[in-house]
């Protein structure tokens, strides 16, 4: 089979179906248990860090 | 004992771009050659200047690396004026032919000025933004310095280099023909360069991140990094005619060429102008407005559907064109589902404002970031309802399209970009807060009211020459000539170009503002007093 026909079915049958579970992965890995207290978290990285990086070892707790 | 081995590169570069300045085929070329003659030769004086002087031995990796975050800022805003006024000299040239001067046939007549305009906006004022934005976001989200030391100036100065080598060369009459990828073989080279060079700074800073968690917008930042090199290295595979002149061959050519230059096209409104700009907006919004964002699990999910899906959309370019009729309905249906991500990530901006909807009362930098936000939702509407073939027929050739772009430039990207500089002038200069908030109100009702302008008439006049065009009488002959369709859209033209003049004016009003605030805004009181122990 010449390469174009090759990869135009492999485009839209085996390809098109793993990038497709890729993304419902992702989406059920979004809402896995326990996700909402992490990304609670997550969400507040831009109000920790604003004048001054990290000191070596790790973040430290907030005040 | 660098800077030895520094002199003798920058010398060397000198020399040989005199000397392919002397070989040079044609005028472009040799304009570009003096100019990275001169880049060198200051580069040379400069650190000439510098050698065998002691250097002081500081420790920075306590401070954040802000300098170049100021030099961005800088260029984003004088860059910006320069593309709008470009801009609006151009929209007035389509208005009054006349203003394409006879003695400027060849340099500034409106076929050598467009690349100049979308070049300056997109890569000089939006490429600044990014690269800016995103030194900025990376340090405070990932709480640690930039990563490779002066690589971040590198960055910087490469690509203003790059700017100009384009800028200069379009004027001269370098171009490859492909839209928004107009510049020539070695401006290209060049710019992969400096890419992989700020992907190194990038991703070195996301690895020694004091954060376990890589937050959102650097997602998108990086995608955007990412993607933008991919699509550049393949759709500027040329051949140079020869290595002094500015003219190469593309490598691919028909169809193929064409797909791949709107495989390109696209994905740099995707990617560039898309996902980047996201990344500012996932985190200036939250900043500005003092609240997390809405749901974190959309904005992964916003991610992951939004680059899964943009990369696709390319060929609705390409309806009615020689490219198979698959690959143009492939196109259109994934940009009929890109609504989907679009709008969820526009609802994710929209609702962190959920709580704090007061705040657009008092502060106009939010109010700019929320409009901005609307536009992106406006023109991710707008674009899929386009790329259906059969709406794409109507709209395809006309203003529509010029308005379209438009409402998406103007709107989300300028206008976030306002928000962003509003935002980060007051804390990279250490100022308590801005020179005057009714100025931002100023800008703000300028640029709205511009891009009302500017998106109105260009609907009214790409709708009224589509159905011009496809006029046909009892006897099938068409109705109109080009030229009447032309003549038709004169009053429509000068709506356009005052809009642009306000949209201008707002610019230069936010220079003023930012300008001031640097020289007369009251800096931070540091803080002296003993903190008391926890």
């Amino acid at each position: 089979m010449e390469t174009y026909s090759f990869l135009r079915q492999l485009a839209d049958s085996w390809f098109l179906l793993a990038m497709f579970v890729f993304f419902i992965g992702v989406v059920i890995f979004a809402f896995r248990p326990g996700s909402t207290k992490v990304y609670d978290d997550v969400a507040d990285i831009p109000f920790r860090h604003e004048d001054k990086p990290a000191p070596d070892g790790g973040r430290p707790e907030e005040a | 004992m660098g800077n030895y081995i520094k002199l003798i590169v920058y010398g060397l570069i000198a020399l040989f771009a005199l000397i392919a300045a002397n070989y040079a085929r044609d005028p472009a070329y040799l304009v570009n050659a003096v100019v990275v003659a001169l880049a060198a030769a200051g580069l040379f004086v400069w650190t000439l200047r510098r050698t065998d002087e002691p250097v002081p031995n500081v420790d920075l990796s306590g401070e954040y690396m802000d300098g170049v975050v100021r030099a961005g800022v800088i260029a984003t805003a004088l860059w910006g004026v320069v593309g709008f006024l470009v801009g609006v000299t151009i929209a007035f040239q389509l208005a009054f032919p006349a203003l394409n001067f006879e003695w400027a046939q060849g340099y500034l007549n409106f076929g050598r000025l467009r690349p100049l305009h979308t070049s300056a906006v997109i890569f000089a004022f939006g490429g600044n933004a990014l690269i800016a934005t995103s030194f900025y976001v990376v340090q405070r989200t990932s709480a640690a310095r930039l990563w490779g030391g002066n690589l971040a100036w590198f960055v910087f100065w490469g690509f203003q280099l790059m700017i100009v080598l384009a800028a200069t060369g379009y004027l001269l009459g370098a171009t490859q023909s492909k839209e928004y990828a107009e510049p020539e073989w070695y401006v290209d080279w060049w710019l992969t360069i400096v890419w992989v060079a700020y992907f190194a700074v990038f991703v070195g800073t996301i690895v020694k991140r004091k954060e376990p968690h890589i937050y959102v917008a650097n997602w998108f930042y990086l995608s955007f990094i990412i993607t933008v090199a991919m699509l550049h290295i393949v759709n500027n595979l040329s051949i140079p005619v020869s290595i002094f002149g500015s003219k190469s061959v593309q490598v691919f050519a028909g169809v193929q060429d064409a797909m791949t230059q709107w495989w390109y096209g696209h994905n740099a409104v995707g990617f560039f102008l898309t996902a980047g700009f996201l990344g500012m907006m996932y985190y200036f919004i939250p900043k500005q407005a003092e609240r997390p964002v809405f749901s974190y699990k959309l904005s992964i999910i916003h991610f992951w559907a939004l680059i899964f899906i943009y990369i696709w959309a390319g060929p609705h370019h390409l309806h009615y064109t020689a490219l198979p009729d698959w690959a143009s309905t492939l196109g259109m249906v994934f940009s009929i589902v890109l609504w989907m991500p679009s709008w969820g990530g526009m609802i994710n901006g929209l609702m962190t404002l959920s709580g704090a909807w007061d705040k657009l009362r008092t502060d106009p930098i939010i109010r700019m970031m929320v409009i901005s936000v609307g536009f992106y939702g406006m023109s991710t509407f707008e674009g899929p309802m386009m790329s259906i073939r059969a709406v794409n027929s109507l709209s395809h050739y006309t203003d529509w399209t010029i308005g379209h772009v438009h409402s998406g430039a103007l709107g989300w990207n300028g206008m976030i970009t306002f928000g962003a500089l509003y935002f980060l002038v007051p804390r990279l200069w250490n100022r308590e807060r801005l020179y005057s908030l009714s100025l931002v109100s100023w800008h703000f009702w300028l640029a709205t009211i511009g891009i009302i302008l500017y998106a109105a008439s260009m609907w009214v006049t790409g709708i009224m020459e589509g159905l011009m065009w496809r006029e046909v009488d009892a006897n099938g002959f068409l109705v109109n000539s080009f030229a009447d369709t032309v003549a038709a859209k004169f009053p429509m033209y000068v709506v356009r170009g005052l809009g642009g003049v306000l949209y201008l004016a707002g610019g230069i009003i936010m220079c003023y503002n930012l300008w001031m605030t640097v020289r007369r805004s009251p800096a931070v009181k540091p803080v002296n007093h003993m903190v008391p122990a926890e």
